[in-house]
């Protein structure tokens, strides 16, 4: 396997920028926050990472934002994933696996609707910041 | 509680970024079945009782889960080193900066799993701040080294916002092929 170098990331990078430009979300970010604390990387928090970035890239989305958190004190559900859309109420997701995070992605993101069984409280007080 | 040493390593370099530091190196040397991985900041560093009490799984500094009375990052680790027969090492100065060490003999049983640490990477690199983290990664076989190094600053030069989803598609896709490369 020929090993990539940072020059041939950013060709890469590049390449995918352009193909990324077709396609606008209102110029507005979309947040999508992962609880990866101990309990989420147990349930498959890094599956439901890889299956979120796949499926944005699938779905030529710009504009979204990925990010981690620790636990959301929802363990009983992991793994989570809070869904910022501009326009739509922010949405805690549970029992958020590869399959889920795609339907999140091409329902919540793309058509703008909710996705259904996976709605979750918000997080719980002691990991609101003050 | 972790699953695999990546887990530990992440765990590791969101302690550095909470103690403060500006920079962070990870280092993971494998040798056969011998792993060794340390993690060293310039972030506030550690009193002697304050290493100690690190140790403890029941003492926890109250910041990041106010209503929590245990921190178990290090002890899990610590338990997991002396369950499997590996190395630990914390040395720590107050104002200085935290330079912690752990090793495993991969073929332990009751070593945990290496897992992918291409994984591990991507997720030490979601977090956000302005530190930066740099990654050396050696592989030692039939007397020959091989490696890569990769630094937050680099991947943010060449790919932007590490946040954005594309960016951080294309860094994962990037440090899987640094470690195929080393497998190869």
């Amino acid at each position: 396997m020929a090993k990539m170098t940072l020059e041939d990331l950013r060709k890469l990078r590049e390449t995918k920028k352009s193909d990324l430009e077709r396609r606008s979300l209102e110029g507005k970010d979309i947040e999508i926050i992962i609880g990866m604390g101990t309990c989420g990387i147990a349930a498959g928090a890094k599956v439901s990472l890889e299956a979120f970035l796949s499926a944005i890239d699938a779905a030529g989305l710009k504009n979204v934002t990925v990010k981690q958190t620790g636990c959301m004190g929802l363990c009983y559900v992991e793994p989570t994933a809070e869904i910022r859309v501009p326009g739509m109420p922010d949405t805690i997701y549970g029992k958020v696996d590869a399959d889920t995070a795609r339907e999140i992605v091409e329902t919540h993101l793309v058509k703008k609707k909710l996705v259904e069984n996976h709605i979750f409280d918000r997080p719980a007080a002691d990991v609101i910041r003050n | 509680m972790h699953a695999v040493l990546g887990d530990f390593v992440v765990d590791c370099v969101q302690n550095s970024i909470e103690a403060g530091a500006k920079l962070i190196k990870v280092d993971v040397r494998q040798e056969g079945e011998r792993i060794k991985i340390s993690i060293e900041d310039d972030g506030c560093g550690m009193s002697r009782d304050e290493q100690e009490r690190a140790l403890d799984p029941f003492f926890t500094n109250g910041k990041k889960h106010i209503h929590r009375r245990v921190g178990l990052g290090l002890p899990f680790l610590k338990q997991a080193v002396d369950l499997a027969g590996g190395e630990f090492s914390l040395v720590s100065e107050k104002g200085r900066g935290t330079v912690l060490s752990f090793g495993f003999d991969l073929g332990g049983m009751d070593s945990p799993p290496q897992g992918r640490l291409a994984e591990a990477f991507l997720q030490a690199l979601l977090f956000g701040g302005e530190h930066e983290l740099t990654i050396h990664r050696r592989l030692c076989r039939g007397g020959r080294e091989d490696e890569y190094r990769i630094s937050r600053g680099e991947l943010r030069e060449a790919l932007g916002d590490l946040d954005r989803a594309e960016s951080l598609k294309l860094a994962g896709e990037f440090l899987a092929n640094q470690e195929d490369s080393l497998e190869a």
